[in-house]
């Protein structure tokens, strides 16, 4: 059997490069694409947990169901931001996005 | 090693690569490529950790709709994507640093848990994770409210992104 220590790691290892995707991207939507992996590693051990600590108890599975419902959320109006912007200043590069500052 | 093991371990090892192209290929649409090479692989974790539902609910909601939702934003805003520059920010090498830091902290901290080296209890034939799913979902005394609350964010998000993407005549 595989002991639950692999799901951890591997699911540190993807939210470590999801994290690295976040902070290093220049693009938005590549931005959205690390944070779907680090929702994702999330879910392999909201899953992992729940099949090898209680799998009669289901806390873990509904869990990763309100995960996905808001990580679908998450996309929509991020991309709906995106497209916005790309209209207004013609850009998607997030250090160009400045309509906030003073 | 039996089986399952070396099976958990190629898929392992193709979704960390096409991870890591996600973060770092210079054509967008290719990461996009590569983010839904990612979402089967945990598809596939989902198969061996026996929770069926999630695989088919990743693999109709990611990959059915996220990444085809994020290949489309991409293909609306081509003329940035194809943009030949750098990627990646000045500060790449701190986020770098950051991240493997964040590993070594999160796999320090797990291996210190008694519970690391656990395996799984084999599933009962009698458990139907499926029915106690969908039972605990609309139950008063489950998870009824969480519930409801993510139907109404799902609601908002549809209508916010609708209205934040009009375009004003």
């Amino acid at each position: 059997m595989i002991p639950i220590s692999w799901y951890l790691i591997l699911a540190a290892a993807l939210f470590s490069i999801g994290l690295f995707g976040v902070l290093s991207r220049k693009n938005a939507v590549a931005i959205l694409m690390g944070v779907e992996l680090m929702l994702n590693s999330v879910n392999i051990n909201l899953i992992a947990f729940w099949r090898y600590l209680k799998p009669e108890v289901i806390t873990g599975q509904a869990f990763a169901v309100i995960v996905i419902a808001v990580a679908a959320a998450e996309v929509a109006v991020g991309l709906a931001l995106i497209i916005s912007v790309y209209r207004r200043k013609n850009t998607i590069i997030a250090e160009d996005i400045d309509l906030l500052k003073l | 090693m039996t089986p399952l093991q070396i099976i958990f371990i190629i898929v392992a090892v193709i979704t960390l690569f096409a991870a890591i192209k996600v973060v770092s290929s210079r054509n967008l649409v290719h990461a996009a490529l590569w983010l839904i090479l990612v979402l089967f692989g945990i598809a596939v974790f989902f198969v061996i950790l026996s929770a069926g539902f999630f695989a088919a609910a990743q693999v109709v909601i990611y990959i059915g709709a996220i990444a085809i939702l994020m290949i489309f934003t991409i293909m609306l805003t081509r003329r940035v994507a194809r943009d030949s520059g750098a990627q990646h920010n000045s500060n790449w090498w701190a986020a770098a640093v950051l991240s493997l830091l964040l590993f070594t902290g999160l796999s320090w901290i797990l291996s210190r848990w008694q519970g690391f080296q656990s395996t799984a209890q084999p599933m009962l034939e009698s458990a139907d994770p499926l029915r106690q799913l969908g039972e605990g979902l609309v139950a008063p005394g489950g998870y009824l409210i969480p519930f409801e609350v993510a139907s109404i964010l799902l609601v908002a998000a549809l209508i916010g992104a609708i209205t934040v993407a009009w375009e004003r005549k």
